[in-house]
């Protein structure tokens, strides 16, 4: 019903990228410098670092007009779509800049710093394209506040089902409700699992003891167990929620503070490159 | 002996004060009769220091007691004093429970047995009503309380909550989150009580969250505690607090019961009186918000008019000056009582109002002397107010695609009834044919007139079924044409979900949509399946007519719809008369089948439109939507908001439900016939030609379109502090950033944190923000976006 940011405007921020890339390569290709191969010195090198460096702070300009909202221009969609098509014709800007030449130095590090940023926002462009689908289906409808909710009324009738089951089951019902925790540290988040998962431990202690149950509490056990199923099965949607908004985010937290540091590295290029010619 | 006084004035708020306070100046003999042991109890139930505004500000006020903006404590303060200054005679905890006799000698009979005489009566009893009381002993002790402002005000309390309705529901439901809850029902099951309190309410039990007493009646109530008798015998239950609401008495009834006529059964219909305030029973006058005027400066300018009326004083109205400015575009320089009377000449429709009804309609309506060929409005304007015309005449262009072909009117006729009724945009476009004076009237002015005056309902009913035949079925053929099909025509009215007709029935009539919306559906592999949706201004059924079979399709009301139901054999009669209509009709039919194919071929348009219809979208006239297969989750749309609205977002992302992944936010659809306009004392509430539904200034926070919004998206907001500019938040982190509330350490000063005023804020669709709302603006993945729902069916069902 509608497009993705790649296809949006039948693809015209990747017809501007396609000429800016086509533009950089026939220039390169016709090319001769006066003196020696083609490096940033050259009136080309000059053109295509000028242009790169302005295209760095013209996407990162990005980050200011996303959150000025009034007023007219285009809309964010459109900022967005430029900004990864033109990013990614920057790969191609930039390198012919340096004219193959690389190096332990400072101009090196600004390459390479762009170049992570690049990767970075391809990461969080995959994710944006992916991640909102397996999201929507994985909620089922509801909401991860709503999945709480819901988890914590299984709590409470397990700690009722587990009442007639003797103390050992009551304990590690209370601790299945009291000790398990749904997201975390990064990595736990990124996981969208606990390894150690209280209620997992619970389930299948409960179920071993089940085997080993008099038969009058078959029934009590059933009902339990079909309550830790369920919260278990709860669980793992909330956690995989978790883990998708952790994927949706996560980049981030690399591409923007990187992109400061690039912007750092560039000035440092810029000044070393014009005061120690 | 009993106490005799020429004017009695039932009622203390406003209007009343005002009208005792006269007759105290001017020395008539009075007793102003208060149920309760305060004066204003509306006003003294606000919540603590809310402000009461005094709007309109154009309005003169004309009264012995003084009225400014100001905290209720003051208000109300300022006029006990004055009162007391003014030595008026306030008899309280005095009901009037009947009245007899006739003017010059009524008797009112009082609640605590004694009588009373008096000449004049003058009712300023409000619209709130008398609250049902316990009505057992010990009912009037202090923790016994009959509403509840705030529900986080108690906590660690035991309460009990008496009665089952939706109010007690609500309230007991709010009251367990910090307290221990007893509600007490006294029938066997909730009944009567919307589907979402039944819901909350039996979860709630279940869960244990609160308790509930079932066929229990109160008995008395001691001092720690309510004795409640149930089927097992009498018990006592030990509580804190006891909160009573059990529904009110509405005033009309006694008014009613007074022998005053009210004109029709509508809730919002108003009591006949002269232009003095009386009413049809000679010395019982009705002044304040029960006669129609819900602001307090207009009720407490009554009350002055009305004692110097009862005095035979001849007073020019307070509003005078104000109309007089509204006629000053009048050639011919005619005082305002001259003015008057020429409209109600020259405009048959309105002849049948009393003078006060015409001094509000005009007061209420814009007077526009537009030059000839000057645009009224346009075809697709969203605007809903309602012409007559004075002097003059227009031309309207009744076909999108011709300008030439029009249809004149002239003096004394009205035009602008078909967006009224249906609430849609314009279907014409309406110019001026020479120099003319018309009257613009708004919606709501002209809702409650067309309820309260019989004549006026009849002749808009006459000529609006005709024009919309016109319209919308049988264009360019003449009224005379189509009377034999216009006399069999009535207007039904249907209510949400309710069937016009079922699919296998005879069909033997058309249903043209004047008002709503419906849906379509066949049986498909047993279960009932949408096909397509039908918004007014179209027709449904002309298959069955067409084809002489049974009906096809079931039409069900989407939202609550009145529709023209036009009889099979007149309808039949003109087909066959008129070739034209024949074809129009042919060709709908054939498309319809076409459509029929198309959407029984893709099920899951059908369930997606049947999902946005059941989240109240068959009412709305935009929409925004999110398709969460691009959603990111990243708010930005709720932070624009926030961030273009003053601080406060008018809407909730995550909040409302999902099908498939078109997902509806909490946030508003400005729909076609708005809830929340239905009940706004300074008629704050508006739409513009666009088709925003907004909230002008002059809102006076009273929360009725909050209550109203069954889709909860209005709120009460006071205006937040400034924030630092985005770039000093970027890089100094000075304040909140884009979107974030201004609380915590950024917060107010809590010392001074009075708050502005609190006023009703929603979504105004950024109709001054330069390029469109800024949700849709500012979504980086093209996610959001807002839809016209009848255009949005069509997409859906021509396919995903």
């Amino acid at each position: 019903m509608h497009q993705s940011i790649l296809v949006f405007r039948n693809f015209r921020y990747l017809k501007w990228a396609a000429a800016v890339i086509a533009l950089s390569v026939v220039l390169y290709w016709f090319h001769e410098p006066a003196v020696g191969i083609p490096n940033g010195g050259t009136w080309l090198g000059y053109a295509l670092g000028g242009f790169g460096a302005i295209l760095i702070g013209w996407l990162m300009w990005f980050g200011i007009r996303k959150r000025r909202y009034g007023g007219g221009g285009a809309p964010v969609e459109d900022w967005l779509s430029a900004h990864v098509y033109l990013g990614l014709a920057l790969i191609f800007v930039a390198t012919l800049h340096t004219g193959f030449q690389f190096g332990w130095n400072v101009h090196t590090v600004a390459y390479v710093l762009m170049m992570i940023v690049i990767v970075s926002g391809v990461f969080g462009m995959f994710a944006y394209l992916r991640v909102p689908e397996l999201m929507t289906n994985n909620r089922r409808g509801t909401t991860l506040v709503q999945m709480m909710h819901e988890i914590s009324d299984l709590d409470a009738a397990c700690r009722e089902a587990a009442l007639a089951l003797g103390d050992e089951i009551n304990q590690i019902v209370l601790a299945a409700a009291q000790n398990t925790r749904i997201g975390g540290g990064v990595v736990r988040q990124l996981s969208g699992d606990d390894p150690a998962c209280p209620t997992r431990d619970a389930n299948s202690t409960v179920r071993h003891l089940a085997d080993h149950a008099p038969p009058g509490q078959a029934e009590g056990f059933r009902v339990l167990l079909g309550l830790l199923a369920r919260k278990e099965e709860l669980l793992a949607r909330a956690r995989r929620d978790v883990r998708y908004k952790a994927i949706l985010d996560i980049w981030l937290y690399f591409h923007v503070p990187l992109s400061f540091a690039l912007l750092g590295a560039l000035i440092a290029h810029i000044v070393a490159v014009f005061f120690y010619w | 002996m009993q106490e005799r006084v020429t004017v009695a004035i039932v009622g203390s708020g406003p209007a009343g004060l005002s009208a005792a306070g006269r007759a105290a100046a001017s020395g008539v003999s009075h007793v102003l009769l208060e149920q309760r042991d305060h004066i204003s109890d509306t006003i003294y139930k606000y919540q603590k220091g809310k402000l009461v505004m005094a709007t309109p500000d154009v309005l003169p006020l004309r009264s012995e007691l003084t009225f400014k903006l100001g905290a209720r404590e003051d208000v109300l303060g300022t006029w006990g004093k004055q009162i007391s200054d003014l030595k008026v005679n306030v008899r309280f905890n005095s009901e009037v429970t009947a009245i007899s006799g006739e003017k010059g000698d009524f008797t009112l009979k009082l609640s605590d047995g004694t009588t009373l005489a008096a000449e004049y009566v003058v009712f300023a009893i409000g619209l709130q009503g008398n609250i049902r009381l316990l009505g057992v002993p010990g009912q009037e002790r202090d923790w016994v309380q009959y509403q509840l402002d705030d529900p986080d005000e108690y906590s660690d309390e035991t309460i009990v909550v008496v009665g089952a309705g939706d109010a007690g529901i609500e309230n007991a439901l709010a009251l367990t989150k910090q307290n221990n809850v007893v509600i007490l029902n006294r029938g066997g099951e909730f009944a009567r009580i919307k589907q979402g309190n039944l819901t909350a309410i039996t979860t709630a039990i279940e869960k244990n969250q609160l308790e509930c007493i079932y066929s229990a009646t109160t008995v008395r109530v001691d001092d720690d505690g309510i004795a409640v008798k149930t089927p097992e015998g009498e018990t006592k239950v030990k509580c804190d607090r006891i909160i009573a609401r059990l529904g009110a008495l509405p005033p009309r009834k006694f008014v009613e019961a007074c022998g005053i006529n009210f004109p029709s059964s509508d809730p919002s219909s108003l009591p006949e009186l002269s232009a003095q305030y009386e009413s049809n029973v000679p010395g019982l006058y009705v002044i304040g918000a029960l006669a129609g005027y819900p602001l307090i400066k207009q009720a407490m300018n009554q009350g002055y008019e009305v004692v110097e009326y009862i005095q035979g004083n001849q007073l020019k109205p307070a509003d005078e000056p104000l109309l007089e400015q509204k006629f000053a575009k009048i050639p011919g320089n005619r005082t305002v009582s001259e003015v008057l009377a020429y409209i109600q000449e020259s405009i048959p429709l309105l002849s049948g109002l009393t003078t006060l009804q015409l001094r509000e309609f005009m007061l209420d309506s814009e007077v526009h002397a537009p030059r000839g060929g000057d645009i009224i409005f346009e075809r697709n304007d969203y605007t809903n107010s309602f012409y007559s015309i004075v002097d003059g005449g227009v031309n309207i262009q009744i076909d999108a695609d011709d300008e030439n072909k029009i249809v004149a009117l002239g003096q004394g006729t009205f035009f602008g009834e078909m967006g009224l009724l249906s609430g849609r945009r314009r279907t014409a476009t309406v110019m001026a044919n020479t120099p003319s004076l018309l009257i613009e009237t708004p919606r709501r002015s002209m809702i409650k007139l067309v309820n309260s005056v019989e004549s006026v309902k009849r002749v808009m009913d006459e000529v609006a079924v005709g024009r919309q035949i016109q319209t919308y079925i049988a264009p360019n053929i003449p009224l005379a044409d189509l009377e034999d099909l216009i006399h069999t025509i009535r207007v039904e009215k249907f209510d949400q979900g309710e069937v016009l007709f079922h699919e296998g029935d005879e069909g033997d009539c058309l249903y043209l949509i004047q008002r709503g919306s419906v849906t379509v559906s066949r049986e498909i592999g047993g279960k009932e399946a949408v096909i397509s949706y039908v918004p007014a201004g179209n027709y449904v059924g002309e298959m069955a007519l067409v084809s002489n079979a049974p009906r096809s399709a079931t039409i069900r009301a989407a939202v609550a719809v009145e529709a023209l139901r036009l009889d099979g054999v007149p309808f039949r009669a003109l087909m066959t008369r008129n070739e034209a209509v024949r074809q129009a009709i042919e060709m709908r039919y054939r498309g319809r089948v076409l459509e029929n194919i198309e959407t029984t071929e893709q099920p899951e348009a059908g369930g997606l439109i049947q999902f946005l219809v059941d989240q109240g979208l068959g009412e709305a006239t935009d929409v925004l939507l999110i398709d969460e297969a691009l959603c990111v989750r990243c708010d930005n749309c709720e932070k624009a908001c926030a961030e273009t609205h003053q601080g406060t977002s008018r809407l909730n992302r995550e909040a409302g439900p999902t099908y498939q992944t078109i997902h509806v936010p909490t946030s508003c659809r400005h729909c076609e016939h708005p809830h929340c306009m239905v009940d706004c004392p300074p008629d704050a509430l508006r739409r513009n030609a666009n088709g925003e539904v907004y909230i002008t200034d002059s809102c006076i926070g009273c929360g009725n379109c909050e209550r109203n919004c069954p889709y909860g998206v209005i709120h009460m907001a006071a205006k937040p502090p400034n924030k630092p500019g985005l770039l000093q938040w970027l890089l100094l982190g000075r304040g909140p950033g884009p979107g974030q509330a201004v609380t915590g350490k950024w917060g107010p000063d809590s010392k001074k944190a009075s708050g502005g005023p609190k006023k009703a804020v929603k979504c105004d669709m950024c109709k001054d923000v330069k390029g469109g709302p800024a949700c849709v603006r500012a979504c980086p993945t093209g996610a959001a976006l807002r839809v016209e729902p009848s255009e949005f069916f069509k997409v859906v069902s021509q396919g995903l």
